[in-house]
């Protein structure tokens, strides 16, 4: 089945066009992880040593890969309630009576909502440099984008199947907090997995997020837990796997009046 | 051909029967409209005509393609304005109608002046970049047929299209869903809970109750031939409205529905009393 270019190019161009318009929503989601990032970073940075970092990284190195894995897990999954949104104030039924085949729509907007979390990250990524953080290299900062990218997609699509099967509002965020702290927490964004049991270090291991801030970290600080070959493949299935049921779910949301 | 041929339509929910066996024929480009109280099962043969939902048995034809196989090619055949607002209201007029005509793969040199165009016939021009949030319900309405016809439909879908408004938005979209019928050649479709309006737009009206067509025809041989007005009740107790109704002459006519229990039709002289 061709994919429908114009769709998607449209479905993208009227997320764009709504996120640039929500200036409120969009510097609140900005300022969130960058209070992380500058309090936990400068503060940690000054007061001690983590034990478990590797050699030669400041807590600041290690922990702007995981502020910029957050924000893009937070901006991602929030990014069902554009479907959440238009399946309330109506909207979805223009989308869904159009000759469009569902995977277009799908991709649409999980291309909107990546390129938001995108935009998110690369301004981290920027204001960790203003407070001393230091990028590796223009090859690592390109790498980099291919693990932003696959997390915001992968995410998209989990966000994608919740709003496909929750219709209020304050559920969804409910159900995306319960879902997001955890994966975030474990991921190994804020301190090093050694410092876990063992028996959470097993979800740490089999958390995406995980392999995501560790292919992150390979890019941008050179320092990596696993192989990031390994990253970026346990990352890519996980992505097909979120963008398949992501678009099975929404092919079955039923058109209210 | 028919604009839209339905054949023994039928749409089950569990055990409840929503559209029962329901033959249409629509002629082109007439002004249709689908007669009933809510719930009779007219959104849900809109929106099985719209390929929004299947049907559980029977088949359907829009231009004639089937609403099942063809589907792409029947959801271009038609707009719809949907009876709940279905517009983005963080956008403008213009970018709402400009989306629809991007989505429906409408030419670059036809889009901008389609917009025009259709803004024109719902005199909308004016706030064409205004807010779609700070339009007023009768706005919003008239904004919704404009982008219905943004594609050049050949069936218009029109579900309680002047449902929530006020008297005089009402004969104003009356006035549009006209003009567009006879500038645009455009067959319309529309479902209506109000007998009057019913009567002043359409060429033919089916009334349609629990899924059944009732009666069909054009509205002046409806009042002709039912010769009385007729009051739909839902009672409890079907006995005891009976031996009231007997001991007065109020009603001249009972006919019960045979299919539901709390039904009863009356006919009396003139309902409007």
């Amino acid at each position: 089945m061709p994919l429908n270019l114009t769709a998607i190019y449209t479905i993208w161009l009227r997320e764009m066009i709504r996120f640039f318009r929500a200036k409120s929503r969009v510097i609140a989601s900005f300022s969130m992880p960058i209070f992380f990032l500058v309090f936990l970073g400068l503060g940690f940075n000054a007061s001690f040593k983590f034990s478990g970092l590797p050699s030669g990284i400041d807590y600041i190195d290690f922990l702007a890969p995981g502020i910029i894995g957050m924000a893009l897990l937070f901006d991602s999954l929030s990014s069902g309630l554009s479907v959440l949104m238009d399946k309330q104030f109506g909207f979805l039924k223009e989308i869904m009576v159009a000759p469009v085949d569902r995977l277009s729509i799908v991709i649409g907007k999980t291309l909107g909502g990546t390129t938001t979390a995108l935009i998110q990250g690369l301004i981290i990524l920027i204001v960790a440099s203003l407070i001393g953080f230091e990028v590796k290299g223009v090859s690592g900062l390109l790498s980099s984008l291919v693990f932003m990218v696959l997390i915001s997609v992968s995410f998209v699509g989990i966000g994608m199947i919740f709003a496909s099967k929750i219709n209020d509002m304050h559920g969804f965020q409910l159900i995306t907090r319960l879902f997001a702290f955890p994966v975030f927490l474990l991921s190994g964004a804020f301190f090093p997995s050694t410092n876990l049991p063992t028996w959470l270090r097993y979800l740490h291991y089999i958390n995406p997020l995980s392999h995501g801030v560790d292919g992150l970290r390979f890019c941008l600080i050179g320092t990596s837990q696993f192989s990031p070959i390994q990253d970026l493949f346990v990352l890519l299935g996980f992505c097909i796997l979120t963008m398949v049921s992501g678009t099975y779910f929404f092919s079955v949301v039923e058109v209210e009046g | 051909m028919y604009a839209i041929k339905t054949e023994n339509l039928t749409k089950k929910y569990d055990e409840s029967i929503v559209v029962n066996q329901l033959s249409l024929n629509i002629i082109k480009g007439e002004i249709f409209g689908l007669l009933g109280p809510n719930g009779a099962g007219k959104t849900t043969t809109i929106k099985i005509l719209a390929t929004l939902l299947k049907p559980t048995s029977g088949s359907a034809e829009v231009w004639g393609y089937n609403v099942l196989k063809e589907q792409d090619v029947v959801r271009k055949s038609i707009g719809i304005v949907f009876q709940s607002p279905s517009l983005d209201f963080e956008l403008t007029g213009r970018e709402n109608l400009d989306f629809h005509s991007r989505i429906y793969n409408l030419d670059r040199s036809v889009r901008k002046n389609r917009i025009e165009e259709v803004l024109e016939l719902v005199e909308l021009s004016d706030k064409a970049d205004t807010l779609v949030k700070h339009y007023s319900g009768g706005m919003q309405r008239r904004l919704e047929i404009a982008r219905g016809l943004m594609h050049y439909p050949k069936v218009l879908y029109l579900d309680e299209p002047t449902l929530g408004l006020d008297a005089q938005t009402r004969r104003r979209v009356w006035e549009y869903i006209k003009k567009l019928n006879v500038s645009e050649q455009i067959t319309v479709v529309l479902t209506t809970h109000y007998m009057d309006e019913a009567e002043q737009l359409c060429d033919r009206v089916a009334i349609i109750d629990h899924g059944e067509i009732i009666a069909l025809d054009s509205p002046e041989n409806l009042k002709t031939t039912i010769a009385r007005d007729i009051i739909s009740l839902q009672v409890v107790d079907r006995k005891k409205l009976l031996e009231v109704l007997k001991s007065s002459d109020f009603a001249a006519e009972i006919i019960f529905n045979e299919l539901v229990e709390e039904s009863v039709y009356l006919g009396v002289e003139n309902g409007e009393k």
